[in-house]
């Protein structure tokens, strides 16, 4: 069963549709990855699943959970608070410019959110949050300030920050477009660590390499629609559509 | 003057700086969390409420402080006797004694409060204006609720980027306090005017300057202390 299932999606701001019949699935342990000019509509796809845009129409359903469904007159409503909460909980999102809470600790930025929304006590947290900035290797960036940091390290501070949570789904919002070339690889490399770990992630991306070394399957959109979906063989091979390789080939050319 | 008259009129000094710190501490108790209350009204969405708040900031900042002093202070006998105030309010308005102290007092603290709240809200407003979205939505993705988020990660950082703001506020209240003399209320400065014809000597005023100067500075000194002290982040 897909850990996320999404349907007919759309979404209008006003009379503008940036999000038309929009329908994926992405499965357990799955790297997804979604390419697309700018104002495509990726990030907006990805703000409508994390609940900070407001879908208008289709269905998304996530972990068996109806988060978003048709309700009986047709028009699609969301679950109850508890279950938007429920789901909030259990999914991740990575911004492009980190985000970060600039008055907290590293360390407090990641133990937060376990602390208070998920009763842990403040001791295991910390733990927890101690064993997620080794493996980013920034033990030693503890008790330091988001300020103090490089992007790069900012951007780390922040995986490991939605990490922390456990979540079941880890979105990722042009991860690596706030940073210079060479801090992109930096967080690449986690990303890469992350996939073969086995976590479940969807990444908007422009780093078009990346997405074909990694992704298990890719979601080339454009003003709105998915124009294709499939994996890297399929998207960057002989058989692509026309208008998929015509972008391919732009991004390559540069 | 003599050594005598000069402790004497220090002494009388002091005395009277105690109405004048009362002022100060008080329109700050009311008015910070009212301006607060002021600051969200004003940017509450349902449209009405953030009209008529604008009005009354509009109003406060528009006009004297020293006007709305004696306004306060003198409106209520002309309110009582007016054909358009509803009978609740007169009956409500009979029993004040307008001449006792506390009355003198608790409108001049009225006006005080009123008149600040207004500064402060749009001080505050400003601070929570200025934090980024980017705050409210990472603090929702890990699942905050509304008010761990306002407490937890918005109003921290408020408080660091209001208090320069304030603090300039605050300061300027030590000096506006003096604007009660004119009621006339006794304080300070009330009462270094009184003194300067007894004496003949500019050295009430000049002790009455000292005494704000002091204040004033010490103020300075406490917040910048405060500022450094919230230096640890960016």
């Amino acid at each position: 069963m897909a850990i996320l299932e999404v349907r007919n999606l759309s979404k209008s701001f006003g009379t503008l549709n940036v999000l038309n019949d929009i329908s994926f699935d992405v499965e357990k342990g799955e790297a997804v990855a979604v390419i697309g000019p700018s104002g495509s509509g990726k990030s907006t796809l990805l703000r409508c699943v994390n609940q900070l845009e407001k879908a208008s129409g289709g269905t998304i359903r996530f972990c068996g959970m109806d988060m978003f469904v048709p309700g009986p007159g047709g028009k699609s409503v969301y679950a109850d608070k508890q279950t938007l909460r429920k789901v909030q909980e259990k999914t991740g999102l990575v911004f492009q410019n980190f985000n970060l809470f600039p008055h907290m600790t590293v360390l407090r930025n990641i133990t937060e959110a376990p602390v208070c929304v998920l009763k842990k006590s403040k001791q295991e947290a910390q733990e927890i949050a101690m064993e997620l900035l080794k493996k980013m290797g920034l033990e030693t960036k503890a008790k330091s300030y988001p300020c103090e940091l490089s992007g790069g390290q900012q951007q780390r501070v922040s995986i490991a920050r939605a990490l922390a949570m456990n979540p079941e789904i880890l979105f990722f919002d042009e991860p690596t477009s706030a940073l210079d070339p060479e801090l992109t690889g930096e967080i690449l490399k986690v990303i890469k660590e992350l996939a073969a770990d086995g976590m479940t992630m969807v990444i908007v991306t422009h780093e078009m390499n990346f997405a074909r070394g990694v992704a298990d399957k890719i979601i080339f959109m454009e003003g709105g629609y998915i124009v294709e979906q499939g994996d890297p063989e399929q998207l960057f091979g002989e058989n692509a559509s026309e208008r998929t390789k015509q972008f391919l080939q732009r991004y390559s050319s540069i | 003057m003599t050594g005598e008259q000069l402790s004497t009129l220090f002494g009388l000094m002091l005395e009277y700086a105690v109405p004048t710190l009362k002022i100060f501490a008080f329109t700050l108790l009311y008015s910070i969390p009212l301006g607060m209350v002021v600051a969200l009204l004003k940017m509450c969405r349902f449209k009405p409420i953030s009209w008529l708040t604008n009005i009354y900031i509009l109003i406060m900042r528009g006009t004297p402080l020293l006007l709305q002093l004696i306004v306060a202070q003198y409106s209520v006998p002309y309110i009582v006797r007016s054909d358009i105030c509803p009978d609740f309010i007169k009956s409500l308005l009979e029993n004040v004694d307008i001449r006792s102290e506390s009355y003198t007092f608790n409108m001049m603290l009225f006006a005080f409060v009123l008149n600040y709240a207004a500064y402060f809200a749009e001080i505050f407003r400003g601070g929570l204006e200025s934090i980024p979205k980017g705050q409210y939505e990472a603090s929702r993705c890990l699942g905050f609720g509304k008010f761990q988020t306002f407490f937890r990660i918005i109003l921290p950082q408020v408080i660091k980027r209001v208090v320069p703001a304030s603090s300039n506020e605050i300061i300027t209240l030590v000096k506006d306090t003096s604007l009660a003399s004119a009621i006339p209320y006794m304080e300070i400065m009330y009462i270094a005017k009184k003194q300067v014809p007894l004496y003949a000597s500019l050295m009430p005023l000049f002790m009455a300057g000292v005494f704000y100067f002091v204040f004033a500075t010490v103020l300075t000194v406490l917040f910048s202390a405060v500022e450094k002290k919230l230096d640890y982040y960016r």
